[in-house]
């Protein structure tokens, strides 16, 4: 199933300059699989999980207060990717 | 026409410094675009291809850490489509940050040795585009008692033998010396002599809080240390330290740094103590032994006679150009460089983020 995946403006440069992009997955898990390793590597660590100040929307809801990287999906939903306020 | 290349890593992204061969009037470039925001901890530059190759090892507290490199003298950076650098999955770790880009001996074409966040070594054989963990170490029955100090836990100095492709020292924070003398397979520590005071054993065989290591390659086995509290000197290649620490303000600090022709020639930045980490007598004053550390000169000459900001382990570097050139970055924000060994220093920046990691080269 299709997903969008909507990219915060300096993650764009690596998906050639793109507000969004689509995947396929069935999951939360599966459709960041799909996404290019050079982007995925922004949003997941090399072990595959959620980089601690990377928050990820389906709808109003944080993936971490849903079931996280295996959060299902249905087709047509996009996820968004924010970072947190983090940092000094 | 040969020309020189200053890089600078800051908290918040990276700097490049250019000059040409007299390296006493610099340009500054930056930030570079690339490395906004990112806390630059290594840089390096790799002078023995062809073309020299610069090396950035940046972290974003939002986006993870990333080794990028360039091959024309940073106009552009690059990193492989599966990045750089990545603990496989049994090892159950993920990389924080990349402490140390470390290019090796001239006889080893291809390798480049890369220190990280967790305590980790790793080596290319590839000219530094991907990395591959020393397992040796990374399995080492004493790594579960390595500690964190206040950066974080993480092997920060790799130092190559120049000659003998098997031997190789490490220093990390906290742990001390690590060497090995079988290519990385086992991996012994070698912090004799060198104190703690933070442990009830003042003299542990490992978990010394060793700031930085370094050692002249034509004189291989003298090697310089740079503790927390204490300078040391060993004349075996680190089987026994000895203070040298006499002579100096204080024996605290982070960098220490061998002159590029002169093996007797050593560079530091003495803090007042770990409980007040700002240059002793408030004085930005870098120092320098020219035998071997039997006794110590502060340089002044240039450099600001008021500063409260320390100088970290990877913010002070020599270049090898004649007469070699020594460069220290500040945590306020302050790069000061000597074209003349460290006698004259001249300001090539001032006001940038936290400087975390400088190198320098005469290039072409």
């Amino acid at each position: 199933m299709a997903i969008g995946v909507k990219l915060p403006t300096v993650l764009r440069p690596l998906a050639g300059g793109a507000e969004r992009v689509e995947v396929e997955g069935a999951t939360v898990g599966e459709a960041f699989a799909a996404l290019d390793p050079p982007l995925r590597r922004r949003l997941t660590d090399e072990q595959g999980a959620v980089r601690r100040h990377v928050n990820i929307y389906l709808g109003n809801d944080n993936i971490r207060d849903l079931d996280g990287l295996s959060t299902p999906l249905t087709d047509g939903d996009e996820l968004l990717i924010l970072p947190s306020v983090a940092g000094g | 026409m040969s020309e020189a290349v200053l890089l600078i890593g800051t908290k918040k992204g990276l700097w490049i410094g250019r000059s040409d061969a007299a390296r006493r009037e610099w340009t500054l470039d930056g930030p570079v675009p690339q490395f906004e925001m990112q806390g630059v901890y290594s840089v390096g530059v790799d002078t023995r291809g062809e073309r020299p190759r610069l090396f950035v090892g940046g972290t974003s507290e939002h986006w993870g850490p990333a080794v990028f490199h360039s091959d024309d003298l940073g106009k552009t950076w690059d990193e492989p489509p599966k990045g750089s650098i990545g603990f496989p999955e049994d090892a159950e770790a993920s990389l924080e940050r990349v402490w140390q880009i470390q290019p090796g001996p001239p006889g080893q074409p291809g390798v480049v040795y890369a220190g990280s966040e967790p305590s980790a070594l790793w080596k290319s054989t590839d000219g530094g585009v991907t990395y591959e963990l020393v397992r040796g170490l990374w399995d080492h029955p004493h790594r579960k008692d390595w500690g964190a100090g206040y950066g974080g836990q993480a092997i920060h100095t790799v130092l190559p033998h120049p000659t003998d492709p098997d031997r190789v020292s490490v220093a990390m924070s906290t742990g001390g010396v690590y060497q090995t003398s079988d290519g990385g397979k086992t991996w012994s520590p070698a912090n004799q002599g060198i104190k703690v005071k933070f442990m009830p054993d003042p003299y542990p065989e490992f978990g010394q809080c060793v700031h930085k290591i370094t050692a002249h390659p034509d004189v291989p086995e003298r090697m310089f240390a740079q503790n927390h509290h204490g300078v040391y000197r060993s004349d075996d290649g680190g089987a026994i330290w000895k203070s040298i620490a006499d002579g100096l303000p204080s024996d605290f600090g982070f960098p220490i740094a061998v002159h590029p022709h002169d093996p007797e020639t050593v560079y530091v930045f003495p803090l007042i103590a770990d409980a007040n980490r700002i240059p002793t007598d408030a004085k930005c004053r870098v120092f320098r032994s020219r035998d071997a550390g039997s006794t110590w000169e502060a340089l002044a000459n240039g450099l600001p006679d008021t500063s409260y900001a320390p100088v970290l382990r990877d913010a002070m570097t020599t270049d090898a150009g004649d007469p070699a050139g020594v460069y220290v970055g500040t945590r306020d924000g302050c790069v000061y460089a000597s074209a003349d060994a460290g006698d004259t220093w001249t300001e090539v920046a001032r006001h940038l983020p936290d400087v975390l990691s400088v190198r320098a080269a005469v290039v072409g």
